[in-house]
């Protein structure tokens, strides 16, 4: 038999395995070795907070009170994880660049960094949370009295039944102990918990498999399987329960809304989030961990009611039924289960609530009690952790004497939907803050004030019945009689479910009254910079800047910030951003960037708002103020749009630069070019001139001298001068030649020719059978006759060329010239390959330019121009030449289109 | 006189030109129409003065100058250089590397003759001034 110590003894172990994980976690993380600490995994496991011992035990008991209405606790955050994954995004992409701390952070830091919001909403959270900390505190003492309860029958009347709160206390003592040793351990409630997260990892697990268990041992232990399983589902109670849709759509959406904001959730969610990415494997993970978690609610529950005697309470059906069958073992664990989701939910809740409280109301306090002495030494961080445990203190004692209060009573059970609905109040001036500019903070406030009072007079205070003055009379005639004001029934609208009714009225006057009073009122400036930075976190690459004075003394800024994030991370930061700005030591300029830095990293530790009131008493005494502010949006704006002006600017001169460069380099190219051509034609002209001049001068000497030249001699020498003016004359029409092809200046005749035929004329003209009878030409007659446009003239030119260059060329013994003609497409090639030596690789890529020659082919007369006028040609013909390498000699291809091609 | 001139020169036509000019002066006239041979023949045929072209196949003149320029033996040899390019930037390359006297083509027959003379007569003249042993050996001939 499993006595109330040993269990006690279960229950201690399992405590301390988990201070030794969260404690190794801590160690590991210290050193810089998260490893898988930091996967998408723990991050949805520590998702599971949301299941909590309410729905552990509570689900079991709201399927057979309820029937299928528990599935509306699961299917709302499923919605939000998978329909609404980007206000997550959102949401978790602003907590990290905002360095934000808590739900009432975000609020406060979004609506002008706002004390009066922070104060609204860590108050608001605090009254929705306690109860359900009470509720977590019962369940546990619930379920030590129901194992206590099974074994007093073993063993008759031997124990006391042990007292409820006294195992409370302990639990709440116990708990607080964790949340201050792990919770509280770094001052910057930005940077994870990873002590915490591991361990509440750890109890997803155990919980999970604490109600799997039961849940397999009911259908296959007790049951006899999924057949048996579903007829018994059939003859329950359960399934006769009808649903109420409007209840069950209204229940799912708030559920969904205080997965949001629920500030547990917003702590794991946001806060302890490492890395954006795991909300992607969270986004399907934790919806299914949530479907397992309901898998079995029902048929746990329809076994429960069936198998257990009448007037059992459902709610601890998941402890019970093992009891009944004596599954010690198997109670153990589900026991074990319970109590991890009650414990990771309280300590979760409970170092989300003291952020909250000591960031938005002791610090704030404490700085405005010694408002003079902002600056003087004293460490602020013993203060705000101090805050912080006392916090964590004082809710679990809140907790618990509400749980002494309400003497465990039934009602608590209703507590979650009530907490839920307070703490949704949040969401109209959440949602509104990230996605509306026009949201301002009078909106928010008037919004939040409303809907919290609407929601505590309709759904809060009934709950707690004629002890809060809500007796059966006012319920149901409304105060001093004014049905209009009736607390279930506002306004005369009657016959409404109360939960729907209040989170129906909370809601819609909240969100109303959010947007009316956004519309009616004007923005500060904090604000409106706050507003653009939430609003468009995507968009933002720099912070906006919410400084600019330069009366700020960096040395206060650097007495202040040690006294928040401690001496050595205070120096280090100021001495990188001395360094940073060019500076030596440790006193950097206070820029608008570094005091802008400089808020989000004490932020950090305070909050917003704090760190935005600290940083104001030492910037001359007060915060910025509104004209500061403007000038500095203004100025934010003006220096980006001339930044970008500049940018265009710079770019523009760079492209120009560029051109120029490109142009400078083209012109000394065609410089050189333009040089060596002259100098080129310079040496061609020169040269027959110079055998012209010499032997002229010779004749005229012969002449006037008397000396007389033989016959032959003279002869001779006229011939030269006769031959040279001629290579004189034929250089000059080349160059007249190439210089109409090369300015397109051409005038070509196009008609339909025969290729055959201009070709026939080519030969004709090389004078093939005159002087030259050797080089043979072998063609292939049949394939030439193709029809093209044309200028015939000049097509002869370039074979003329192409021939009497082969004819001059080709060394080989009995040289041979072919011709091929083919048809490839729309376009006609023509090859002219000879049986010489070729044209060697490094000289092919130059033969096509001016002047340019092989070896010693000035002996031959040329001046270097033939292929040049070749090239341009078929350039002005539309087509081109190039040399067919590898062909056993020289080769040229032309590349002609049949139609002529208008440019 | 019975002085020798070495022409390096590769167009027929001038090389036929120039010969006929200095041959009926009295100047045997030597032909080297390779670049690449150029510094060989004037090594072996101890010209007592050099017509040099600059466009030559195998090396160009302003090389075979540069090369001649550097052996000390043909530190004093008249080199006359022909060039059909008349740009100022050849002209100082060519004095830079110590030419004796820089002819744009086409040149006049007669400057052709008087140029060659002179170098021929100058160098000759310095040589005397140099060693005048050789310079009465010679006075001693011609007495």
């Amino acid at each position: 038999m499993l006595s109330f110590n040993v269990l006690v003894l279960a229950c201690l172990c399992y405590a301390s395995f988990l201070f030794v994980v969260a404690f190794w976690a801590e160690q590991r993380a210290k050193r810089g070795r998260l490893g898988w600490l930091k996967s998408p995994w723990i991050y949805t496991l520590s998702l599971s907070i949301y299941c909590t011992a309410w729905t552990f035990y509570g689900a079991v008991g709201y399927a057979a009170r309820s029937g299928l209405e528990f599935a509306t606790i699961y299917m709302g955050p499923t919605m939000v994880m998978i329909g609404w994954w980007w206000i997550l995004r959102k949401l978790v992409h602003i907590g990290r660049s905002q360095r934000i701390t808590s739900i009432a952070d975000l609020i406060s830091s979004r609506y002008g960094k706002s004390t009066v919001l922070g104060v609204l909403v860590t108050v608001l959270a605090v009254i929705g949370t306690t109860p359900y900390i009470a509720l977590q505190l019962q369940s546990v003492a619930l379920s030590f009295a129901v194992f206590s309860q099974a074994g007093n029958e073993g063993v008759t009347g031997a124990a006391t039944l042990p007292d409820l709160n006294v195992t409370a206390l302990w639990v709440a003592a116990g708990l607080s102990l964790f949340a201050i040793l792990f919770g509280t351990r770094n001052l910057d409630a930005n940077e994870r918990h990873h002590g915490v997260v591991t361990a509440i990892a750890l109890e997803a697990i155990v919980k999970f498999i604490g109600l799997l268990a039961v849940g397999v041992f009911v259908v296959w232990g007790i049951g006899g399987g999924m057949a048996d399983m579903l007829a018994r589902i059939d003859a329950s109670p359960v399934s006769q329960v009808d649903l109420d849709g409007t209840r069950f759509i209204t229940l799912t959406l708030l559920s969904g809304a205080a997965f949001l904001t629920l500030p547990r959730m917003f702590q794991v969610l946001v806060v302890e989030n490492a890395d954006e990415d795991h909300l992607f494997t969270a986004g399907w993970a934790f919806p299914l961990y949530m479907f397992g978690m309901s898998l079995f609610v029902i048929p746990i529950a329809v076994v429960g009611l069936n198998v257990l005697p009448e007037g059992s309470n459902p709610d601890m059906f998941v402890l019970t039924l093992p009891l009944n069958y004596d599954q010690h073992a198997l109670a153990t664990l589900s026991f074990l289960g319970g109590f991890s989701s009650a414990t990771s939910m309280v300590i979760v809740a409970a170092i989300a609530l003291s952020t909250m409280v000591s960031n938005h109301i002791v610090v704030p306090l404490w700085l405005s009690s010694r408002k003079d002495s902002a600056t003087y030494s004293g460490d602020i961080r013993a203060v705000v952790l101090l805050a912080r445990r006392v916090s964590i203190a004082v809710v679990l004692a809140l907790g618990y004497f509400y749980f002494r209060l309400s003497g465990g009573s039934e009602a608590l059970a209703a507590i979650g939907l009530i907490s839920f609905t307070g703490l949704a109040q949040v969401l109209p001036a959440m949602l509104g803050g990230i996605f509306w500019r026009g949201a301002t903070r009078t909106g928010a406030i008037m919004g939040l004030c409303l809907g919290f009072t609407v929601w505590a007079y309709t759904m809060f205070l009934p709950s707690f019945g004629a002890a809060a003055g809500f007796s059966t009379q006012v319920l149901d005639n409304g105060p001093w009689g004014i049905t209009q004001l009736r607390p279930q029934a506002l306004f005369g609208i009657t016959g409404v479910d109360p939960v729907v009714h209040a989170v129906v009225w909370s809601l819609a006057l909240n969100s109303a009254v959010f947007i009316l009073g956004s519309l009616m009122s004007f923005p500060r400036p904090v604000e409106r910079l706050q507003g653009a930075q939430f609003v468009n976190v995507f968009d933002h690459s720099g912070p906006a800047r919410g400084w600019s004075l330069g009366r700020v003394e960096a040395e206060d800024l650097l007495v202040m910030a040690q006294r928040i994030i401690g001496s050595a991370e205070a120096q280090s930061l100021f001495q990188n951003e001395a360094k940073a700005q060019g500076k030596k030591g440790y006193l950097p300029d206070p820029t608008p960037a570094f005091m802008d830095g400089l808020e989000r990293k004490l932020a950090g530790s305070v909050g917003a708002a704090t760190a935005h009131a600290m940083l104001g008493q030492i910037t001359d005494g007060a915060a910025v103020s509104v004209e500061d502010l403007m000038a500095v949006a203004n100025e934010t704006a003006q220096m980006l749009e001339h930044s970008n002006q500049l940018e265009a600017q710079s770019n523009e001169l760079a492209r120009t630069a560029r051109k120029l460069r490109e142009a400078n380099e083209k012109l000394t190219e065609i410089s050189i070019q333009k040089d060596a051509f002259l100098s080129q034609i310079s040496h061609e002209l020169r040269t027959p001139m110079t055998s012209i001049r010499a032997f002229s001068e010779i004749l005229r000497d012969a002449g006037t001298s008397g000396t007389k030249l033989d016959e032959a001699s003279l002869a001779r020498f006229s011939g030269v001068i006769h031959d040279e003016a001629q290579r004189l004359t034929r250089l000059l029409d080349a160059l007249l030649d190439l210089s109409v092809l090369e300015s397109g200046q051409v005038f070509l005749t196009w008609e339909r020719h025969d290729l055959h035929d201009v070709i026939e004329h080519a030969i004709e003209a090389t004078g093939q059978g005159l002087d030259g009878a050797d080089l043979q030409i072998k063609r292939d007659l049949s394939s030439e006759h193709i029809i093209l446009d044309t200028d015939a003239d000049r097509l002869a030119q370039v074979f003329i060329n192409l021939i009497s260059n082969a004819r001059k060329y080709c060394q080989a013994e009995t040289p041979v010239l072919h011709i091929k003609t083919r048809r490839q497409g729309l376009n006609i090639q023509i090859d002219f390959i000879d049986n010489g030596q070729g044209i060697p690789e490094q000289k092919q890529s130059v033969i096509f330019e001016k002047f340019s020659r092989l070896g010693d082919e000035a002996k031959a007369g040329g001046a270097g121009l033939g292929l040049a006028i070749c090239s341009e040609i078929a350039h002005n013909l539309g087509g081109s030449i190039s040399y067919l390498p590898a062909q056993g000699g020289a080769g040229f291809r032309i590349d002609l289109p049949q139609t002529r091609q208008l440019p | 006189m019975g002085k020798r001139v070495l022409l390096i020169e590769d167009e027929p036509n001038i090389i036929e030109a120039i010969r006929f000019i200095l041959s009926r002066d009295g100047w045997s006239v030597e032909i080297q129409s390779d670049g690449a041979r150029a510094i060989d023949a004037v090594r072996t045929k101890h010209p007592d003065i050099v017509i040099l072209d600059v466009m030559l196949p195998g090396m160009s003149g302003f090389e075979i100058l540069r090369l001649l320029r550097q052996d000390p033996a043909h530190a004093d040899l008249p080199i006359l250089m022909l060039t059909a390019r008349g740009q100022k930037k050849d002209r100082d390359l060519a004095q830079s590397y110590g030419v004796s006297a820089f002819m744009t083509k086409p040149f006049s027959n007669a400057d052709m003759l008087e140029t060659v003379r002179s170098l021929v007569a100058q160098a000759h003249q310095t040589s005397k001034d140099v060693t005048p042993d050789e310079a009465a050996a010679e006075s001693i001939e011609n007495g």
